[in-house]
């Protein structure tokens, strides 16, 4: 083992299996020495469902239910990118309005999800007036999408060959108000996390991923665009309607912390205006392509998932089943990037650095809360972590 | 291999065709060209030599492999990304029974590391000279050689019973167990 500071002892520091930022189930091991992280070990899955497994047995049909539960905030992404790959292989053509209606749901996905991990980012990072502020701007849009889709979670919206569900003219008014209506909270929340010195110098420089180890571990979404990579499925291989309406890619050149929350604030704009753009353009019509059977044959599909890019393959052989289909959400390649980001970086700063790819395990399984057997007292709360991230941002507010 | 792989020559056009070209005699069979997704059938005992002609590809990134149980072995399939002309090739490799091996990528490519170790820990195919062969998705209790994503593996009845539930010997619960 290489030796690197003053007295030379490497300590391993074990975070988990809570992480340190969210009520979920992983286990980082830093080795560190002294305050300086010199390198990170993760372990994943344990809350591994089998959902692929499960889905071999599970009707073409069915499988999108299924696969909606992946994930309780890309509830929508998931079935897309399934039904895609399911598309590819039976060559449907998708009636204009259901591509319509799968963007707008798509994209109030990314502004709640994007709201959500800004309000917690600021939680951990000791400013809960962000916390509590994007939150509330975050409820209008949880409502539209019951609007939408008759869930706050879990929408049940995309089928293969369209959506399940249509809105009428006075809910898609609905939708557009609260694009129109998000836009100014959105703006003072930008520029309120952007003028922040404190914030400057929280996250400037922080956890920095480079370019070529964006690229060389696969990483996509906020992840990579913060590292100067300007890849989007969304432009990329256009899916919906994304080719039909005028947004841009956001894309930061430094790789930190602080770019990727940048990144995904100014997202939040382009998906509001997404949004409105869908509904000023969408016309009456079908919405469903009435698809009677899948081929043999293999398909991909991949979506922009609020994380990155989500992927599936799906297998068929001309049954009603699929031979195999395969999953893989974005933070499955977003979080080995930890290995690259976290190595130099002091402790309290590896709580918001983990954070930063607003990493997404099985996300369903939220309440999953690790105790002692016979005592029921928690063995480890992720608190002590976030106590000391938030005491190094007020150490910081103080010498300013 | 499986029953839906054509049989008759796929003619190599566009972008996806180029990209196939350039792999040059690595590949056996086109299964698929078509503006935005190839298909292609390599050589399993040349799967490194295909990954740095993937990699050398400008723009181009691992997105992710996928393993299938096939009758001859495990089909390992190499997703890869190509952007910005939003193209997925994916190269099918096959590793063939009885010994399920074949060249592990992760040594060049970090973004396989994890996705090698996901289909040796379900599938139970063996990656040569992979850097790090620890378990990622299986529990430590799992058996050795039950491979959870096999299609002679049933998901109620082959299950493993779960471990005892154990508690750290450092800890001494504190008044004694509550309801």
């Amino acid at each position: 083992m290489k030796k690197t500071n003053g007295n030379g002892k490497r300590t391993i520091v074990n975070l988990g299996p809570f992480h340190p930022l969210q009520e979920e189930a992983e286990f980082y091991q830093l080795y560190v020495e002294g305050e300086t992280v010199v390198d990170v070990d993760v372990r994943i899955s344990y809350n591994h469902r089998g959902i692929e497994k499960l889905d071999e047995s599970k009707t073409f049909d069915q499988v999108p239910f299924v696969v909606e539960r992946v994930c309780g905030i890309c509830s929508a992404s998931h079935p897309l990118a399934y039904i895609q790959a399911v598309e590819d292989i039976a060559h449907v053509e998708v009636p204009e309005r259901a591509l319509y209606l799968r963007t707008i749901v798509n994209e109030l996905e990314r502004l709640h999800s994007h709201l959500l991990w800004v309000g917690l980012a600021g939680h951990f990072l000791g400013y809960n007036t962000v916390f509590m502020w994007a939150w509330k701007y975050r409820e209008p849009v949880m409502d539209v999408l019951e609007t939408a889709t008759g869930s706050r979670v879990n929408y049940a919206n995309c089928k293969i060959g369209g959506v399940r569900r249509d809105v009428t003219d006075e809910q898609l008014q609905q939708i557009g108000k609260v694009a129109d209506e998000i836009m100014a909270p959105l703006e003072m929340l930008t520029m309120a996390v952007l003028d922040d010195p404190v914030l400057h110098a929280r996250l400037k420089g922080v956890g920095i991923l480079s370019e070529e180890d964006a690229r060389a571990y696969g990483a996509s979404g906020p992840t990579a665009r913060g590292s100067n990579r300007p890849i989007d499925v969304r432009r990329d291989d256009p899916y919906a309607m994304y080719d039909r309406v005028d947004w841009d890619v956001i894309c930061e050149p430094n790789g930190d912390v602080h770019d990727k929350a940048v990144v995904r604030l100014k997202e939040c704009t382009e998906a509001a205006k997404i949004i409105r753009q869908c509904v000023d353009q969408i016309e009456p019509g079908e919405i469903d392509a009435k698809v009677e059977s899948i081929p043999p044959g293999e398909g991909c599909g991949h979506v922009e998932a609020p994380r990155g890019e989500t992927f599936h393959y799906v297998r068929s052989d001309g049954t009603n089943r699929p031979v195999r289909h395969k999953v893989r959400a974005p933070s499955f390649n977003n979080i080995p990037t930890f290995k690259a980001s976290c190595i130099g970086e002091q402790i309290p700063d590896v709580a918001i650095t983990l954070a930063s790819v607003d990493p997404c395990y099985s996300c369903t399984e939220r309440a999953c809360i690790v105790a002692d057997a016979s005592s029921k007292k928690p063995l480890y709360t992720f608190s002590d972590l976030v106590k000391l991230s938030q005491l190094k941002t007020e150490r910081m507010r103080k010498e300013w | 291999m499986s029953i839906m792989e054509p049989k008759t020559q796929v003619p190599l056009k566009g972008f996806v065709g180029e990209v196939i070209e350039s792999l040059g005699e690595l590949v056996i069979e086109v299964h698929r060209c078509e503006a935005r997704r190839g298909f292609v059938r390599i050589d399993p005992a040349r799967v490194k030599e295909s990954a740095q002609k993937m990699w050398a590809v400008e723009g181009s990134r691992l997105a992710t492999c996928t393993g299938i149980d096939v009758r001859d072995g495990i089909d390992v399939l190499y997703h890869w990304a190509i952007e910005p002309q939003g193209v997925v090739v994916t190269l099918k490799a096959l590793a063939a029974r009885p010994s399920l091996e074949i060249d592990s990528i992760a040594n060049d490519i970090p973004a396989a590391n994890w996705i090698e170790r996901e289909m040796h820990d379900l599938l139970g195919a063996n990656f040569r000279n992979h850097p790090d062969m620890r378990r990622l998705i299986l529990d430590d209790s799992w058996p050795e050689g039950v491979y959870p994503l096999r299609k002679d593996f049933d998901q109620v009845l082959d299950r493993p019973p779960l471990p005892e539930n154990q508690t750290p010997p450092d800890i001494e619960p504190e008044g004694g167990p509550t309801s």
